[in-house]
């Protein structure tokens, strides 16, 4: 961070009124957060120290809320779509929706081998939710945490921060890692028996006499699965976000060609994301149908 | 990596959005799409039977066509015939007719001799009793000589 650090001092007199660019990127990568300080009342947590003081029990007003807004919005939208479609000839944005439904529903059909009707709107509501949620980071850095700072203005938050992609929040991926985790093990022990998803962690890869050693391998396969699902999605958005957040901290007036390049390959990455997301949702799930192995 | 509330949160959020998605988002579009792809398989099929009505229509129309055509030439045959025969009556009662008429005018022919036979045989005995007048200079008995007059003409 040294040499970051240095770059800073160096363009300092382009950052917003007089932050060092580190204070300018700190402040971006904050939440606003509303949580139960640590004498014990509940608000609205003023400074990231302040927030970082409340621990586990507060939560990130600013990306679950954009969360909120945006799942709800996709589903309003594609129901207010859906109610309204016809089976003829679809036109305009029936036929934009109607597109984005087979897609994805192609692909829970060609990788999903079972038959389970929750599976396509699962990963229907995933991946556009995701998309959704990436392409909030195409929105340049400074617009809306400006804005919700003017507004928080009038409340005395004049410094708040405010977050607006929440891929970028490991709560957010790992919020749906977690719950996809959940899925699986409900659908495993619900396809193969308590005992058959018990034995495939005990008596694989190398049969019962090895036991130990296939726990070893079989446990952290199996918890790596949720965290490696939340944490690439986070990985990729936040890594993404922090470069243009550097952009515009660093180059001031230059930063528009560079914005540009770099928005132009996340158009690349934020569709990716939400498919390999979708994508391995699928597989873990079908791993979770398939019946137990042969008795060992 | 600060983990809050947030995280409970959005797994929430996440089973609501995903119920939400299964039971009011997803049947509409799988509904359309198992509508449309039913009509496309009955427009396909109402294609299909088109065809092969067309192929029956098109046989049928052949074999009327060829009924058609044997019933023509029947007709037509037919037609001649009757044509002849109505030619050959209409000869036959030409010639029927010919022979009617020709036997009435021979009759006619034969009356007409007749009467003119019959003038002749009158003004024969006429002039015969006028001959004989001349002859005998003297004027005969009409009534006297009838029957030989009668005679006479009826020779002629």
């Amino acid at each position: 961070m040294a040499e970051l650090a240095d770059v800073a001092h160096a363009a300092a007199e382009h950052g917003a009124e007089g932050q060092t660019v580190q204070e300018y990127i700190t402040h971006h990568l904050s939440y606003l957060t509303y949580g139960k300080f640590p004498d014990g009342h509940w608000g609205l947590a003023h400074t990231p120290e302040e927030a970082v003081s409340m621990g586990f029990m507060s939560i990130h007003v600013d990306t679950m809320g954009w969360s909120l807004f945006i799942g709800a919005a996709f589903l309003l939208f594609f129901r207010y779509v859906g109610l309204r479609a016809t089976s003829d000839v679809p036109s305009g944005i029936q036929n934009f929706v109607e597109s984005i439904f087979e897609f994805v529903e192609s692909q829970v059909n060609s990788g999903f081998n079972y038959k389970n009707p929750h599976v396509g709107p699962l990963c229907l509501t995933v991946f556009v939710w995701i998309i959704l949620m990436n392409t909030m980071d195409l929105v340049p850095v400074d617009w809306l945490p400006e804005i919700a700072m003017a507004v928080g203005g009038l409340w005395g938050l004049e410094h708040m921060s405010f977050k607006v992609v929440p891929t970028t929040d490991p709560n957010i991926t790992m919020g749906m890692s977690i719950s996809v985790f959940f899925l699986i093990l409900y659908y495993s022990v619900k396809n193969k028996g308590l005992g058959g998803f018990l034995s495939e962690l005990a008596f694989h890869p190398f049969g019962k006499w090895m036991l130990p050693f296939n726990l070893i391998i079989e446990i952290p396969t199996l918890f790596a699965k949720p965290v490696s699902l939340g944490l690439r999605l986070f990985g990729n958005m936040y890594a993404g976000e922090l470069l243009f957040l550097l952009i515009s901290g660093l180059l001031g007036a230059y930063q528009l060609p560079a914005h540009f390049v770099w928005a132009v390959f996340h158009l690349l990455v934020v569709p990716l994301q939400a498919f390999v997301f979708m994508m391995l949702t699928i597989v873990y799930l079908n791993a979770a149908h398939e019946p137990a192995h042969g008795d060992h | 990596m600060d983990i809050t509330l947030t995280i409970i949160g959005q797994s929430v959020a996440f089973f609501v959005f995903w119920w939400f998605c299964a039971k009011y988002v997803w049947p509409l579009f799988m509904n359309v799409m198992e509508e449309r792809r039913q009509k496309i398989a009955d427009g396909l099929e109402a294609a299909a039977r088109a065809e092969k009505d067309l192929e029956l229509a098109q046989a049928k129309s052949t074999d009327q066509l060829k009924v058609a055509k044997v019933e023509a030439a029947g007709i037509i045959d037919l037609a001649n015939k009757r044509g002849s025969q109505i030619v050959d009556e209409a000869k036959d009662k030409a010639k029927e007719e010919a022979k009617r008429i020709i036997v009435g005018a021979q009759a006619d022919i034969e009356q007409e001799v007749n009467r003119a036979k019959e003038a002749l045989r009158a003004q024969v005995s006429a002039i015969a009793i006028a001959g004989a007048e001349k002859i005998l200079e003297g004027t005969i008995d009409r009534a006297a000589n009838e029957d030989m007059l009668n005679k006479l003409a009826s020779e002629l």
